[in-house]
């Protein structure tokens, strides 16, 4: 079963100039394992493609499936939770809370799922494995150069165990070296941990990372390739 | 990390801003408790120097009727009125005492001898016959006149007749009957014998079942006043009853006012946290996308609110204590009415509404952070 099933989806933005249809009947539909790049121009739908599939949106028209479970109709606490439990987002300007410290900010997820024995452990874990050192997990955000913390952001994302990382233009901010350390991390977490990950992006440098590259033009699909 | 606890950083994050918006709740508390306090305390000292009970009536003469004095035969008839109560009519003036040499002014009250005992206490001597000569001294005139010679056993001059004092009476306070305390009492005989007088200005009733008040001024109404009203019936309960409720008038005019600044307090908390909410909306906006409810982030701000209401309450009720200490102390003589529990109260009260409006204006602040579309809120710079 896929990850993420898109069926027929269509958004349309009702504005007082007339609709406008940001996804035209859109199919898709995403493994377990896949490194997929959606790429497009400037309103190709790109955006609200990747809303939609972090449950941060819902489709006017047909039928989304994430992680096993049809997102039409759940109401903003449903959608809230299958945030919470099954998808990692990655942001262009890492979003890291700036008062808590990289620890804590790694933490929060689990906390949102109920204080549990080991969470602190747990997060601690996951720095290390993106190469976050120890002395820097009480740090505030802050502190850190933006490579460090684009780094964080992928650890707060994979702290919960999702189903798929949802990544938005995560290189956007970093110089090509960082960029390109940053991407290897994405790359080693697909390859060996076996992590799905989704990502939007403008950079045609980064096809070389992704199994399959999804094109947008007006809302609709125009390319997927393997 | 709880969320308790990012509140509490966030609070700390703009220190400044948050402590002006304490001080505003420190202000409320203190005007409310404080103004609370005052008005308890005078309810407090109109209780204290009122010493009734609430078991007295009092007869006097209807206004223009009988020139103001109530007859022999119609003080029987209120006797026969009242049953098993105790009827007891006097008789007021003021006049000239000689002790010794030394002449000065003073209260006089007849009250038939027999009487006296059922309505005042000796505290040294004895009480006066109805036949004697002897008089009763109230307490603050014969502390104020020791030095003049008027105490237990001195001779005092009336007029052309000497009256000798057999008894000090006990410190009875302020009453709506009689005020003896800086009076002298006499018998009712010699007082009518000497300003040769055979009416009585009014009558006090001492009713023993406090139950009973209304049942024996209906009688005597019925008995004195069922052709035309000659006698006006008053009961000290509807007194007591009409001053405490004006006093407790004053203790909500005065809370009222003090409610007023933690309500000015209440729109500066109100102010920081929607300028909160409006500078951190991207923050939200990360918050919800990874996954925190709405619930959730309306608790945020609501600890917010509920830390500056807390802090607050608690500076502002030891600041009340001080505050409250010094209006008893100014305003009504006496810090000690601030012990008493009905004052403390108040303090208690307006660390509670502190906290209460505190985290009122945090609601809408809240319920506005809550709303916030996550897409929206993670586009904004």
């Amino acid at each position: 079963m896929p990850v993420i099933s898109f069926d027929a989806v269509t958004k349309v933005y009702p504005l007082p100039a007339g609709d406008v249809v940001a996804l035209a009947g859109v199919d898709i539909a995403i493994e377990k394992g896949e490194f997929v790049l959606i790429m497009g121009p400037s309103g190709s739908g790109k955006s609200t493609l990747l809303n939609i599939m972090g449950s941060l949106d819902v489709p006017t028209s047909g039928e989304v499936t994430i992680a096993g479970k049809r997102i039409s109709g759940m109401d903003d606490d449903d959608l809230t939770l299958m945030r919470r439990d099954h998808i990692g987002f990655v942001f262009q300007q890492f979003n890291l809370i700036p008062l808590l410290s990289i620890v804590e900010n790694v933490e929060y997820p689990l906390i949102l799922k109920g204080r549990q024995k080991g969470s602190r452990e747990r997060a601690e874990d996951v720095l290390r494995a993106v190469g976050i050192a120890d002395t820097h997990l009480t740090h505030k955000p802050g502190e850190l150069s933006g490579g460090q913390q684009q780094r964080v952001a992928i650890a707060r994302a994979l702290v919960n165990d999702p189903d798929f990382l949802l990544c938005d233009e995560p290189t956007g901010n970093l110089d090509s070296k960082t960029g390109t350390a940053i991407m290897d991390l994405l790359d080693r977490m697909n390859r060996e941990e076996g992590k799905t990950v989704v990502m939007v992006t403008h950079d045609p440098r980064m096809t070389d990372y992704a199994d399959r590259t999804i094109r947008l033009v007006d809302g609709r699909v125009v390319n997927d390739l393997l | 990390m709880t969320f308790f606890d990012l509140a509490r950083r966030n609070v700390s994050r703009h220190w400044l801003r948050s402590s002006l918006a304490v001080i505003g709740i420190v202000i409320g508390v203190i005007a409310i408790a404080s103004l609370g306090i005052m008005g308890n305390s005078i309810s407090l000292m109109f209780g204290d120097m009122v010493t009734d009970v609430g078991d007295t009536i009092i007869v006097s003469p209807a206004t223009g009727v009988g020139g103001g004095k109530l007859t022999e035969r119609q003080v029987n008839d209120i006797t026969r009125a009242v049953g098993s109560n105790v009827a007891i009519p006097f008789s007021t003036n003021a006049d000239k005492i000689t002790v010794g040499d030394k002449e000065s002014g003073a209260m006089i009250y007849a009250i038939p001898a027999g009487d006296i005992v059922s309505l005042l206490e000796v505290e040294s001597g004895a009480y006066p016959k109805g036949t004697g000569t002897g008089c009763l001294i109230g307490s603050q005139l014969a502390a104020n006149s020791r030095e003049n010679g008027l105490k237990l056993g001195a001779r005092v001059r009336i007029g052309d007749e000497t009256l000798r004092v057999v008894g000090v009476l006990k410190e009875r306070g302020m009453g709506f009957d009689i005020n003896p305390d800086y009076a002298i009492v006499v018998p009712y005989a010699w007082y009518s014998n000497h300003y040769d007088e055979d009416e009585y200005d009014q009558v006090i009733v001492k009713v023993r079942d406090v139950n009973d008040i209304d049942a024996v001024k209906e009688s005597i109404e019925q008995k004195m006043n069922r052709r035309e009203d000659t006698v006006n019936v008053m009961d000290t309960r509807g007194i007591l009853e009409s001053i405490f409720a004006a006093a407790d008038s004053i203790t909500v005019f005065l809370s009222g006012i003090g409610a007023i600044s933690l309500i000015v307090a209440g729109v500066s908390i109100l102010n920081v946290m929607l300028m909160s909410v409006t500078e951190r909306i991207k923050e939200i906006g990360v918050l919800r996308s990874i996954g925190t409810r709405r619930s959730e982030v309306m608790r945020m701000f609501i600890y917010e609110a509920l830390i500056l209401g807390l802090a607050g309450a608690a500076i502002g009720g030891v600041l009340s204590f001080v505050a409250g200490y010094a209006v008893t102390a100014v305003f009504v003589g006496n810090p000690d009415y601030l012990f008493n529990p009905t004052s403390l109260l108040y303090i208690v009260f307006g660390m509670a509404f502190g906290v209460l409006t505190s985290v009122a204006s945090g609601l809408y602040p809240a319920w506005k952070a809550a709303q916030l579309n996550p897409i929206q809120a993670l586009r904004h710079e």
